[in-house]
């Protein structure tokens, strides 16, 4: 009988849950980049996440900590008066396109610029994707979905936001990242950034927020291969990788 | 030994907020109930406590929203159009049965109406203007202690039920000082095991209104509500009730509005008509059984408030055909006078 050699487990701060997510979908690669940091930095037991309105309202479900349901775009509220009263947790608020930058962007905002000591992490797939494919205030000039079905026309409907250059311009935040999940090198660097949020928050350091740029293939109409090269040709022109912002800005 | 001491309304009220152990406050500012905001901001600091300016009406009751699924006693204030505002957030806290208190100092609308006092907002409280099959305890000070009062009791009844209670009030009651003997509740410790605070050598707590599976889940939580508001329904009804024992007539009014029937009542008893006050405490549950039994040995049952007639559909439910139901209102920030209501009652006779 062969000695099994245990080379790769699930972290702890993930639960043995069958993934509702679509194949070839970035929630499951970011959560399980979310339940690694947790395990790493030992947070799991002060955790609370806010789940938003969207494909990730389940993710209560996914990681192993507390968990509070926000309405469509509150999560940033939410979690103002979650830490507020546990100053010592750790609060991650999970949002996607259409939560944090359509109907939440005054929670957004306004929780940044209070520099609450939060970690937001922003799944970017340019897509509603729970409610079935609708235009997202990042969806791409030209994109096809359900409501631009000739493709956004950016003189009716406007251009996608960058979210990070607009929370760039705030003097509070005290990280600002935007990051990729489309090719492994590219979530190892999503995890790094996970990472250097969360310990942020653990130091009471203030507010970071990381934009993750993300694939929606079922909504995109695309195989997950062709998603992911997607990614990568036609986001990350639009919408650049890198650190916007490492400290507080001195004012 | 409390003493009296002479205070504004809304002072009075954010005064006791935080002797009932409210530690987190968090409003948008909006005339007629700005004294709230400014009293928390001034004193919860000092006293152990959080406030803090919201952007928005929304983030407000989402604030609290978050603070109350953390355990915490919470509470926000506004008036009518912020009021408005903050239905999404009562529905969700109704679905994930989160305790809170808010306050809504009623001014006239519809819209941005004005700023003087007004009783339009009954509908909107007693009903729900959230989605769902919801309610709210909704309570009606009719002075300036009893304002006191009831935000103590308002604070005990959200954490007995795990519900929102609305302190129903108007724009008169939260400007008006009167003297006022501030309530020294008793410091209980409230235990929230179902809040999060971390998943430390527990299972995690989910704190969430979506349920997914209709057939078995929604539809059971759904009944689960109803069974918690029927025992609200038969256990926290309040009113109170004047010059009814030997009365012909009853005057039906709440909170501002009772202020001016109360003084009717009084001067017509004077001249010996037979006139009483029922004063519902509670807009819901509203004590419907004991207007019912009232109106049965009257001849005629007044409704008089502050709106084009909003209580008067729950009067008329409770007095169901028992006496004949008549009606005073006034809109927009007018208010009822003594003389007019003691000159319909007269003409009964």
């Amino acid at each position: 009988m062969m000695d099994e050699n245990l080379i790769y487990t699930k972290p702890d701060s993930l639960r043995e849950k069958k993934t509702h997510y679509c194949p070839g979908c970035g929630h499951g690669i970011v959560h399980k980049l979310i339940g690694e940091v947790m395990d790493e930095l030992d947070i799991r037991e002060k955790t609370i996440v806010i789940a938003p309105v969207g494909c990730s309202v389940l993710i209560y479900d996914y990681l192993n900590c507390d968990g509070i349901e926000a309405a469509h775009g509150r999560a940033p509220a939410v979690a103002t008066g979650v830490k507020r009263v546990h100053p010592e947790s750790i609060v991650i608020s999970y949002q996607g396109d259409g939560d944090l930058l359509a109907i939440g962007t005054g929670e957004t905002i306004h929780a940044a610029n209070r520099g609450e000591n939060i970690t937001v992490i922003f799944i970017n797939n340019a897509i509603y994707g729970m409610t079935g494919g609708q235009m997202a205030p990042t969806t791409m000039p030209d994109q096809i979905t359900k409501t631009t079905p000739y493709g956004r026309d950016v003189d009716n409907t406007g251009y996608p936001i960058r979210a990070c250059e607009m929370i760039n311009t705030l003097v509070a935040p005290v990280y600002i990242e935007r990051t990729s999940i489309h090719d492994v090198k590219n979530i190892r660097k999503t995890k790094k950034a996970i990472k250097k949020a969360l310990t942020n928050q653990k130091e009471g350091k203030g507010y970071s927020f990381v934009e993750v740029l993300s694939t929606c293939p079922t909504n995109w109409g695309v195989n997950p291969v062709t998603a992911a090269k997607w990614v990568e040709t036609a986001m990350v022109p639009y919408y650049p990788l890198g650190v916007f912002r490492e400290e507080k800005e001195k004012v | 030994m409390s003493k009296t001491v002479l205070m504004k309304g809304n002072e009075a009220l954010a005064e006791s907020a935080i002797r009932a152990g409210c530690t987190h406050y968090f409003g948008y500012p909006i005339t007629p109930q700005n004294e709230i905001p400014a009293y928390m901001a001034k004193e919860m600091p000092g006293r152990g406590g959080c406030f803090l300016q919201a952007e928005s009406e929304v983030a407000a009751i989402n604030m609290v929203f978050g603070a109350s699924g953390s355990g915490a006693r919470t509470m926000t204030s506004t008036s009518s159009p912020g009021m408005s505002l903050k239905q999404e957030g009562l529905s969700y806290l109704a679905g994930a049965e989160l305790p809170c208190v808010v306050v809504n100092m009623m001014r006239g609308g519809p819209g941005l109406g004005g700023i003087a006092g007004s009783q339009a907002d009954y509908f909107q409280a007693t009903r729900g203007g959230g989605n769902g099959d919801y309610r709210s305890i909704v309570l009606a000070p009719g002075n300036v202690q009893e304002l006191a009062d009831l935000t103590v009791d308002a604070f005990e009844l959200a954490d007995k039920y795990r519900m929102v209670v609305t302190i129903l009030g108007d724009g008169y009651l939260g400007q008006m000082s009167e003297p006022v003997i501030l309530p020294e509740p008793e410091k209980k410790a409230s235990v929230k095991p179902w809040a999060v605070s971390g998943a430390k050598g527990r299972e995690p707590n989910k704190v969430m209104s979506l349920r997914l599976s209709p057939e078995d889940y929604l539809e059971k939580h759904n009944i689960h509500l109803q069974e918690l508001y029927r025992k609200v329904e038969s256990c926290e009804t309040r009113a109170e009730q004047y010059m009814t024992d030997d009365a012909q007539y009853i005057i039906v009014s709440y909170g501002t509005s009772s202020r001016i029937a109360r003084k009717a009542v009084k001067k017509l008893r004077e001249e010996g008509v037979k006139v009483g006050l029922f004063r519902p405490i509670t807009l819901w549950p509203y004590p419907m059984k004991e207007l019912h039994e009232l109106s049965k040995k009257v001849k005629k049952v007044l409704t008089v408030e502050m709106s084009a007639g909003q209580m008067l559909e729950d009067v008329n439910i409770a007095v169901n055909g028992a006496a004949e139901v008549d009606f005073l209102g006034k809109m927009g920030g007018a208010v009822p006078e003594s003389g007019e209501i003691m000159k319909i009652i007269k003409s009964y006779g």
